[in-house]
């Protein structure tokens, strides 16, 4: 343990349930971290590697607790310290930069309060040299205006601006160790970009050592030195960042790194079949934790739980590393090449603008309008076509979508379907044979499916709503649009609460498919998603429009996997189209300036 | 902001000028007049007629409104059947009493009920928060005038420590009133805190488990702290309307507890002018109590302005 800032010894967070029996959040970590270095933890949702940063700074989350093993802080342990110890030690030796800062930044104090508050508890300046101490910190993070800054509300702040106020914060008490949690994670690209390089530069200048924990392996990638991939709380990888990506060796690292979209890439991402352990099951498990997704898989993996064995700077947690380091069990599918799509279209937008609130009185009197959140914007869809929607927040493209769905009124413009049906007025009006070609999915499943019903009486509602169908021929019909999303047809008496995030958002799909719809628009469906079920879903996807001919409207902010997905693309920004034209043209030959700020913001 | 606060100011006015018009209906709506009600059997011949010109019963019903509106707006309520005195004088030191009683009240009760709510979150389902939360349903679902009772058969009769009534004439000087309002204001609290308590702790412990506090826990700011300056502010903002109500009730339903201690507030005396069938008193009690509702969730409204900077700053991003 010499020179260590921080050493975990076999740490176990979880809690006792039922007869006694441990569930475990994290299980028997062990790292080591030495001054000035910068430690990525990798991991999928529930892997539990939120639960071990707080860990580290002896905080558990409601209900949780060490169930077993050591962490030492500079010799001393976060969890037996007296509680004057503890809050020195909090905010002063380490530090947390939280993933959402709007959410971690008191809304009732002035952000000079809060910033006071960390000087207070942990710096040795006099009163009178809080101030210019604030004024330097905001410099250090680039805040645009330090003075009126620090008399704001943090509801006063843009997210970046919030996200910076979080970082000086966590500076001020001059930490030897920070501990970032998805300090990007809900910014634009563009944001995502200043804040990181930020952060580069801060590690660079400061000398500080860092835990980063995001599920972004990308992200991670630039920022920290050495990488460790957590997977159903334990960590099965961990080895400096170069060795690690390029090549890497346990299993779930290269199908982690093969599911994600990328740019420029001539291969679908490749999904990893199945669902990480849930913690319940993670203590009976006696062997490797991902032996049920894992293609290489023996006996020995399911029996034996693989202890860590290094190769070169690195450790693995896995038995069969020579298959593994093979690396023959991933064979991501070709792009396919888009269709030749018919001359016909599906849908044709023309001139659409929408505004959210109409002109009160006063503003009538004065002949001044609200500024509308979409402007003018034209667009045609083809049949069979995948079209991608790409922009920040803002932008105007899931307004879009909802008034296409009929959802928000437009101000002006026309949106026709098929050349004959007018889309331009709101839901209700829309007869049946309308409202059947066009279907929406949502981007979260938990809030889009009903709790209270079974998948089958899920599938069953449009089947009713729009086809004369009977009782046998519809249990046929929700079967077969089981199995096109990919689903057993048992899942037909299963409740959301029952269904994995990815199994939910194929409801979703196959809810939309029940229609037989001309169009489907989503809205962001695979961000909520980890990205080896995005994989998945993408996939799902293209063979539902290879199979059907069906259309996609798909808003993402995510230019990969729009680059993946789509075959035409248009480029929004504050409302106003930037930029369309097929994905081809436009990822390797931006034209507008905004667009290739984009494209440089992916990482 | 000032936009904010004249809206909320014409609302007011439009609010009271809506409750003048229901409560003169409400009493023209009945069968008869208010001499009629007054007078009773006696009310026929020279007598029901004298009384009815007297007071002015024989115009339409809009010119009596208007002419009772006008007053009202220039401070005159009317002129009382039974009483001699204008009505000013008959309300006034009454109205003062029930003020000074709810007043009190509330002053003893909204920070014990803060406290007491901001405590049973801290310690949620310990042996502490059980205490309280008992307590406190025990008082809400006990009607008043049976903890009123309880209070005098413990403090007055038991002990003997308390006057069990409050005998005192209703213009009594201030610093006697309120050594004689012990066991009435203690009979309000105990109802007006259990409401308070309970809507302080469900919306403490929703800020308690929320990010800023973690985040304020994770800096090294000391537990006193992070209850007092992060998360109490914040739980309260919520609640602000619920006092205001709470006060609200104070002053209206003090009714049943004035009664109790027969204590000379505005509560009895509708009381008595309801079946003394002095109608004016009646309709100017109404629109007293109506204008005090106004008034309190109006400066309720302000007071969540004031505190939530959400609300108070121009251009905010939602």
């Amino acid at each position: 343990m010499t020179g260590s800032l921080l050493s975990i010894e076999n740490l176990s967070i979880g809690f006792t349930g039922l007869n006694d029996q441990p569930i475990f959040i994290v299980r028997d970590v062990n790292l080591t971290l030495a001054a000035g270095e910068t430690l990525g933890l990798v991991g999928e949702s529930g892997c539990g590697k939120s639960s071990l940063l707080l860990a580290m700074m002896g905080y558990y989350k409601q209900g949780l607790g060490r169930l077993r093993g050591g962490i030492a802080y500079d010799g001393q342990d976060p969890g037996l310290v007296s509680s004057q110890q503890l809050q020195a030690l909090r905010g002063g030796g380490m530090a947390l930069i939280p993933q959402n800062a709007g959410q971690a930044l008191t809304p009732t104090l002035r952000i000079k309060a809060q910033m006071v508050e960390v000087l207070r508890l942990h710096s040795d300046l006099a009163p009178g040299a809080w101030h210019a101490r604030c004024l330097a910190l905001f410099e250090r993070v680039k805040l645009p205006d330090p003075e009126e800054m620090l008399e704001r509300y943090p509801h006063e702040l843009s997210g970046g601006q919030q996200q910076r106020v979080a970082i000086a914060m966590a500076l001020a008490g001059e930490p030897d160790l920070l501990l970032l949690d998805e300090p990007t994670t809900g910014l634009d690209v563009t944001t995502q970009v200043g804040v990181l390089s930020l952060l580069q530069e801060i590690c660079r200048d400061l000398n500080t050592a860092m835990v980063y924990v995001s599920h972004d392996i990308q992200v991670i990638s630039q920022v920290c030195n050495q990488i460790a991939i957590m997977y159903a709380g334990e960590i099965v990888e961990m080895g400096p960042r170069a060795d690690l990506l390029n090549q890497p060796v346990h299993p779930y690292t290269q199908g982690l790194l093969a599911s994600i979209p990328r740019l420029d890439q001539q291969t679908l991402p490749h999904p990893i079949a199945g669902e990480m352990l849930q913690p319940v099951h993670r203590g009976s498990n006696v062997g490797c934790g991902y032996a049920g997704r894992c293609a290489l898989a023996t006996d020995q993996c399911r029996e034996i739980a693989p202890l860590a064995q290094p190769i070169a700077d690195r450790w693995v947690k896995c038995h069969e590393v020579t298959a593994a380091r093979a690396g023959e069990f991933i064979r991501p599918a070709q792009k396919l090449l888009a269709p030749n799509l018919s001359d016909s279209e599906l849908l044709a937008v023309e001139d659409l603008s929408v505004r959210y609130q109409a002109p009160t009185w006063l503003q009538s009197l004065r002949g001044q309008q609200p500024p509308a959140i979409v402007r003018a914007v034209s667009f045609g869809i083809r049949k069979g076509e995948i079209k991608g929607l790409v922009g920040e927040s803002g932008s105007g493209k899931s307004t879009i979508l909802k008034t296409i769905a009929g959802l928000q009124p437009s101000l002006s413009g026309r949106i026709t379907l098929s050349g004959t049906d007018d889309l331009a007025g709101p839901v209700e009006s829309r007869p049946r044979r309308c409202l059947r070609k066009v279907q929406l999915v949502f981007q979260n499943p938990d809030a889009s499916l009903n709790p209270r019903k079974t998948t089958g009486e899920i599938l069953r509602r449009p089947l009713e709503l729009y086809f004369d169908l009977g009782p046998g021929v519809m249990d046929e019909e929700v079967d077969a649009l089981l199995q096109r999303v990919n689903l057993p047809e048992s899942y037909k008496g299963r409740f959301p609460g029952q269904l994995s995030g990815g199994e939910k958002q194929r409801v979703a799909i196959a809810r939309a498919l029940a229609a037989k719809p001309e169009l489907i628009l989503c809205d962001e469906i695979t961000s909520a998603l980890d990205v080896s079920v995005q994989a998945a879903i993408l996939k799902l996807l293209l063979d539902l429009r290879a199979d059907s001919g069906v259309s996609l409207l798909f808003v993402s902010h995510d230019l990969a996997v729009v680059e993946t997905l789509c075959d035409s693309v248009l480029v929004l920004e504050g409302g106003e189209v930037r930029e369309a034209g097929s994905c081809a043209e436009v990822f390797k030959n931006p034209q507008h300036a905004y667009t290739q700020a984009l494209l440089a913001s992916v990482l | 902001m000032l936009r904010l606060i004249t809206r909320r100011l014409i609302f007011a006015v439009v609010t009271l000028w809506v409750v003048s018009i229901v409560v003169f209906s409400a009493i023209e709506l009945l069968p008869g007049d208010a001499c009629q009600a007054f007078l009773g059997q006696m009310a026929q011949g020279k007598r029901l007629e004298n009384c009815r010109v007297e007071h002015d019963l024989n115009a339409p019903a809009y010119a009596r409104y208007s002419k009772w509106a006008i007053g009202l707006a220039s401070g005159d309520l009317g002129k009382s059947i039974k009483r001699s005195k204008p009505l000013e004088e008959i309300i006034g030191p009454r109205f003062r009493n029930t003020v000074i009683l709810g007043l009190t009240a509330a002053l003893v009760g909204i920070p014990l009920a803060i406290v007491l709510g901001a405590l049973a979150a801290l310690y949620r389902d310990r042996r502490a928060d059980l205490w309280i939360s008992f307590i406190a349903i025990f008082c809400m679902t006990v009607p008043e005038f049976i903890i009123g009772t309880l209070l005098i058969s413990f403090f007055s009769v038991w002990l003997g420590w308390l006057p069990g009534i409050v005998i005192m004439r209703a213009d009594a000087p201030l610093l006697d009133v309120l050594s004689k309002i012990v066991l009435p204001v203690m009979t309000l609290t105990l109802v007006m805190v259990a409401h308070i308590m309970r809507m302080v702790r469900t919306s403490m412990i929703d800020v308690l488990a929320s990010d800023f506090v973690m985040m304020s826990q994770l800096k090294g700011v000391s537990r006193l702290r992070q209850v007092v300056m992060h998360a109490l502010p914040n739980a309260l903002l919520p609640t602000i309307n619920l006092i205001a109500l709470n006060i609200a009730w104070l002053m209206g339903g003090v009714l049943v507890v004035e009664v109790v201690f027969n204590y000379p507030g505005i509560g009895r005396l509708s009381v008595n002018a309801i079946s003394d069938r002095d109608f004016p008193l009646v309709q100017a009690i109404a629109l007293l109590m109506a204008s005090l509702y106004v008034a309190l969730n109006l400066i309720a409204d302000l007071l969540a302005l004031v505190l939530n900077p959400k609300l108070r700053t121009r251009g905010a991003k939602v």
